[in-house]
């Protein structure tokens, strides 16, 4: 019998795959959070998740609700302050960090702040960065996981957020950022996309199981190209989906949501 | 001529590079001269500061001023603080945005409810949103009514404002909001590294006018003990030019000295000590008690309308006297001890 899964369940499983063992890595709460609690229980185990608020290398008993509730430093290694958890950041230390956005662009920048044109009266006022822009700018490698539809891939942005390439080659060194630093991959419920060395635009790199590259450029508002070794995402294991409904998410918070 | 000349042959190649600054519009004075000509006169006695938390809004928060709340947004947050200035009706606050979620919330019941303007202006790094709860309806018709200025900024940003202010100086280079809108939309400038030619951010201290955190505990003179994570709170505390501390419980000062490595918060800075038991309620007190989701769930359905919505802030802030009055609406002791179980994850596997 074929297993079956959700498209969050696939995302998860995605996310958590990207996770190298002995690694940093900055989350929020949600998806982010949940692979980064299947990585530790499967190929990443020592995997230390830092939360904004404050909270490193907890021992999550159940899935957080806020970026600062408890959870998020259970029997951690340390409870500390927002600033030395950024200040890591900008240290070169964390590896991976996970954003969405309202909004992303070709190049992997990201709206969390307005829909609308007029600042001052925007359509829909939006949390803006949060931590987003500084994560953004200071981990070394950015995972976006949203779900893929035209409206959230789009040309231009309503509002540059959060940074990804900005304009393109050299924009991030040119505006001041670390350098080697930027978006990676983003997961979404249709495919796995990365960005093309030359031009850092965004291309796909694989195509969820049964999903068809028509159907990803059909729900994008911008050009994508596909990688030359365009591949088909690996479907979940019957080992993560357990791990990941048994043990991360038993009260289906997240997975839930498909 | 002084100085090294082994120092002038650094190449700035950044100079090369053209600089740029924010066009948004800076709301606190980030003179730390003239944040010392305030601290210099700042009482430094230890005298007993504990006052109702009514009578400390009433004496340290005055309309016009711009306000800092700690903790991080549903967490540790000085929930009573917040009703009891909406409650006095005070306006034309400029307020910061440091994760401002169930705060910001509760301060913009002071805006469109006829009530005029609490909040008039906002430093915002989060706001609206309550994390993975969803938007705020009422919050997002105060921000698109146009009736509220602001400026963008980043939580770190806002983190190293407070962290400036705290090391009593005008500014702090940062490395990240560089390149977006959020910078432009900002009051921050770049500048370039006198050492290294690096381009980076200059972002202005903060110094707000009132800041108000809640911890676990605080003797009557004001020095804190805060548990799990400190969020921005030891620096707002510093860079506050008066500060309202509210604590779970009032503990002897002989406590404090026996362990003075955990006070986190000096008692010097401290205007006011409020206990309010349950004070971060409904927001997460690590420890103590754990977030009411279902409350704060009713709370954002009760928003999408207006007339339900101004009948529930009647209800529950503008029609009690204090905090132990809306914790007795919310299901009081029970409810309370409830979450206190939840918090410690005592059902646990049952």
């Amino acid at each position: 019998m074929a297993i079956t899964y959700n498209p969050m369940e696939l995302m998860i499983c995605c996310a958590a795959r990207m996770l190298e063992n002995g690694r940093t890595v900055a989350v929020g709460t949600g998806a982010p959070c949940a692979a980064a609690m299947l990585a530790q229980r499967t190929s990443a185990p020592d995997l230390v998740v830092f939360f904004e608020a404050g909270g490193v290398g907890p021992q999550l008993p159940t899935m957080p609700i806020s970026v600062g509730d408890s959870r998020t430093f259970y029997r951690a290694a340390m409870a500390t302050s927002m600033a030395d958890v950024m200040e890591t950041c900008q240290r070169g230390m964390m590896d991976y960090t996970f954003l969405g956005g309202a909004q992303i662009d070709a190049f992997g920048n990201l709206n969390s702040t307005m829909i609308g044109k007029d600042y001052r009266k925007p359509k829909v006022r939006l949390p803006g960065s949060g931590g987003a822009n500084d994560l953004a700018s200071l981990c070394w490698r950015i995972l976006v996981v949203t779900n893929h539809d035209k409206r959230r891939f789009v040309e231009n942005l309503d509002f540059l957020t959060t940074p990804g390439y900005l304009s393109g080659p050299g924009a991030r060194e040119a505006a001041g950022l670390p350098p080697r630093t930027g978006p990676f991959r983003v997961i979404t419920d249709l495919a796995i996309m990365g960005y093309h060395e030359g031009t850092k635009r965004m291309e796909v790199l694989s195509l969820h199981p049964g999903i068809t590259l028509e159907q990803v450029q059909a729900n994008t508002g911008f050009a994508l190209a596909a990688d030359a070794s365009l591949t088909t995402t690996p479907a979940p294991s019957e080992s993560e989906l357990r791990i990941l409904r048994d043990e991360v998410d038993p009260l289906r918070y997240i997975i839930g949501r498909a | 001529m002084p100085g090294n000349p082994v120092f002038l042959s650094v190449a700035f190649n950044s100079m090369t590079q053209p600089f740029f600054q924010g066009e948004g519009p800076l709301y606190a004075d980030p003179s730390a001269n003239r944040a010392r000509a305030y601290f210099r006169n700042k009482p430094r006695a230890l005298i007993d500061k504990v006052m109702s938390v009514k009578d400390a809004v009433t004496k340290f928060v005055q309309d016009g001023e711009y306000l800092a709340v700690g903790g991080f947004g549903g967490d540790r947050l000085p929930s009573a603080v917040c009703h009891e200035i909406v409650r006095q009706k005070k306006q034309n606050l400029t307020v910061a945005g440091h994760t401002a979620t169930h705060d910001f919330q509760i301060l913009a019941a002071g805006n469109l409810t006829g009530h005029g303007k609490l909040i008039a202006k906002v430093d915002i790094a989060y706001i609206v949103g309550l994390e993975a709860r969803g938007l705020s309806p009422h919050a997002r018709r105060v921000m698109e009514s146009g009736e509220v200025e602001s400026a963008e900024w980043s939580n770190y940003a806002l983190a190293v404002r407070f962290k400036a202010a705290a090391m009593g100086l005008p500014f702090l280079p940062m490395r990240s909001m560089l390149g977006t809108d959020t910078f432009k939309k900002s009051p921050t400038k770049e500048i370039v590294c006198p050492f290294t030619g690096d381009k980076l951010l200059a972002i202005p201290a903060l110094y707000p006018d009132v800041g108000v955190i809640h911890v676990h505990e605080a003797d009557r003179f004001g020095n804190c003990r805060i548990r799990g994570t400190t969020v921005a709170d030891p620096d707002l505390a510093r860079a506050s030019k008066k500060l309202i501390v509210t604590c779970e419980r009032l503990i002897p000062n002989d406590d404090i000295r026996s362990d003075p490595s955990r006070t986190l918060v000096p008692f010097y800075c401290a205007d006011a000590v409020c206990e309010v038991p349950f004070g971060s309620y409904p927001g997460n007190m690590p420890y103590e008690y754990f977030s009411d989701e279902e409350h704060l769930r009713n709370w954002l359905e009760v928003e999408e309308k207006p007339a339900e919505y101004q009948q529930f802030i009647d209800r529950y802030i503008y029609g009690v006297a204090d905090f132990t009055e809306y914790l007795q609406l919310c299901g009081g002791l029970a409810r309370l001890q409830k979450l206190r179980q939840e918090e410690l994850l005592l059902n646990r596997g049952r």
